[in-house]
């Protein structure tokens, strides 16, 4: 599984200014995301999982330290690292297929119609929305937004996919659709993942690795590799091994809740 | 089909009745309440025999020039406003400053400046559709999520790519909504801007009529411009249901 590192995080911190000062939100971060890995990032909420990912995809840039892509440090987005955004961010103004085309009519990565075409036409089938083609997103479901969302960034082929939390939104039933349909996808064309959730069990059951993050200043507490070989199916729920590693994971997530319970008290009492 | 034709006359046949009713009702002086049919006739007989036309052609064509001209400058000012916020906090108090200001109030400086001719009046018109055009593009505009333009960066769209593929089709249901706002306050600035000596034009028709005290004429020219704005409005927001389908709203 694990290849060469493409992300690799240096000592990584970052502070935004607020009214107490400077606020630490990440804190000496390393770790590697090697080629072909499956990294989930789990951790309290607003423990700075979102700006980890904000880096990598070239949205923000470290206060100290450094974020490598193949060696070199980022500096921006590309299309080379596809986003998956927690509110989608469905282009509303062009149909369903206009979506997935729109990184292939840019100068970036611009394709001819006929493959342009081809592409689409194959991602809307990957992602059950062919019957919608010419539909605009406002017809579509919160799960088929959620797909086109996918298709889009696909289409362009990026190394890397990022997501964050990009299933919160989504009932039980369309959330564990959407797990399965990704691992098939990424089965059958192999991308390089970071995920940031806030579920434990998805993590587990989509992950190669897991980063359990610390309260704020966010920390590395623990990296887990996950033991459970592709494909995966809804059955691996149901396995002791993955029982004892959702109560593990979930100890430690909750004692970084209830740590940052205690500090955000601490700063109320100030 | 039958029920909508029904559902969009009644209103105005309400409307009707309840005119003939007051004028017939004997409560006010006939002579101060000018008929319905009193008032048609007036109109027929001033698009045949009178220069109805060339008013109503000389209004629509100020009004017209004049909010083209308000909304063309509202549109790169309200972007401006609405895109870059730090901007906004400083203009923002100076925009409604000159809001409020209402356009007839301008008029007596409107004429030291630029005279009592065709100008005078655009100017009138193209003040009021201006700021009413620039506030709604800007609050229209800083409205747009950016999220849009976050997934098109990563997408790999440059700047200018953003800009025509993004920001200009979200811009476009703002423009509508502003072109629409911007000719309301426009029709009901026309007669303030025809107050400044003007010989033709809905407003001066009005005018002239009250110094004579015909009150019949004077319905029509009221009249004319409601229809006026209301049938623009209509073609507008047919031609808005076209270019912004894709809206959750229509606007």
């Amino acid at each position: 599984m694990a290849g060469r590192p493409r992300i690799v995080f240096d000592h990584v911190s970052m502070e935004f200014p607020s009214k107490q000062g400077r606020l630490r939100v990440v804190d000496d971060v390393s770790y590697e995301i090697d080629d072909g890995d499956f990294v989930a990032v789990i951790g309290p909420s607003g423990c700075g999982k979102t700006t980890m990912m904000n880096m990598v995809a070239g949205f923000v840039q470290p206060t100290s330290g450094r974020v490598l892509l193949d060696g070199k440090p980022i500096t921006g987005p590309g299309p080379d690292r596809g986003v998956i955004f927690q509110e989608y961010g469905v282009f509303p103004w062009l149909t369903v297929r206009q979506n997935i085309a729109f990184g292939l009519t840019l100068r970036a990565n611009r394709a001819h119609a006929a493959e342009r075409n081809e592409i689409c036409t194959r991602y809307m089938k990957l992602m059950g929305l062919s019957e919608f083609a010419d539909a605009w997103p406002k017809m579509l479901s919160g799960g088929m937004r959620q797909r086109l969302a996918l298709a889009r960034a696909y289409a362009v082929r990026p190394q890397f996919l990022l997501m964050d939390e990009p299933f919160g939104a989504l009932d039980a039933q369309t959330r564990a659709a959407m797990q399965d349909l990704l691992l098939e996808v990424l089965a059958a064309e192999g991308k390089t993942v970071m995920l940031i959730t806030h579920s434990v069990e998805e993590a587990i059951y989509l992950a190669s690795r897991i980063v359990v993050m610390s309260a704020r200043p966010t920390r590395i507490r623990e990296e887990i590799t996950v033991p459970f070989a592709y494909p995966r199916a809804d059955a691996l729920h149901e396995t002791r091994e993955f029982n004892e590693l959702r109560s593990h994971i979930r100890d430690l997530v909750m004692r970084e809740y209830a740590a940052q319970a205690q500090q955000s008290q601490a700063v109320g009492a100030e | 089909m039958l029920r909508r034709v029904v559902l969009i006359a009644l209103p105005w046949l309400i409307v009707i009745g309840i005119w003939y009713a007051i004028a017939y009702s004997g409560l006010i002086n006939p002579a101060l309440v000018p008929t319905p049919d009193r008032v048609a006739w007036r109109f027929w007989d001033l698009m045949t025999h009178a220069r109805l036309p060339v008013d109503i052609l000389m209004s629509t064509q100020r009004v017209v020039i004049g909010v083209a001209l308000g909304i063309l400058a509202a549109v790169p000012v309200g972007f401006v406003l609405g895109w870059y916020r730090n901007v906004r906090t400083f203009i923002d108090p100076l925009m409604n400053f000159f809001r409020a200001l209402p356009p007839i109030a301008l008029i007596p400086l409107v004429i030291v400046y630029f005279g009592i001719g065709e100008l005078a009046k655009v100017v009138v018109l193209f003040y009021a559709s201006f700021f009413a055009g620039v506030i709604v593009m800007y609050e229209g505009i800083a409205q747009i999520s950016p999220i849009y333009v976050r997934v098109s960066r990563t997408l790999g769209a440059s700047d200018a790519e953003i800009f025509r593929k993004v920001i200009v089709p979200l811009t476009v249901p703002h423009l509508l909504t502003a072109l629409r706002v911007a000719l309301g306050v426009a029709w009901a600035t026309l007669v303030a801007s025809e107050l400044i000596a003007a010989q033709q034009g809905l407003g001066a028709l009005i005018q002239n009529a009250s110094s004579f005290f015909q009150l019949d004429i004077i319905y029509v020219g009221i009249i004319c411009i409601g229809l006026i704005a209301l049938a623009m409005d209509l073609i507008l927001r047919a031609v808005a249901r076209r270019l912004v389908a894709w809206q959750e709203r229509i606007a």
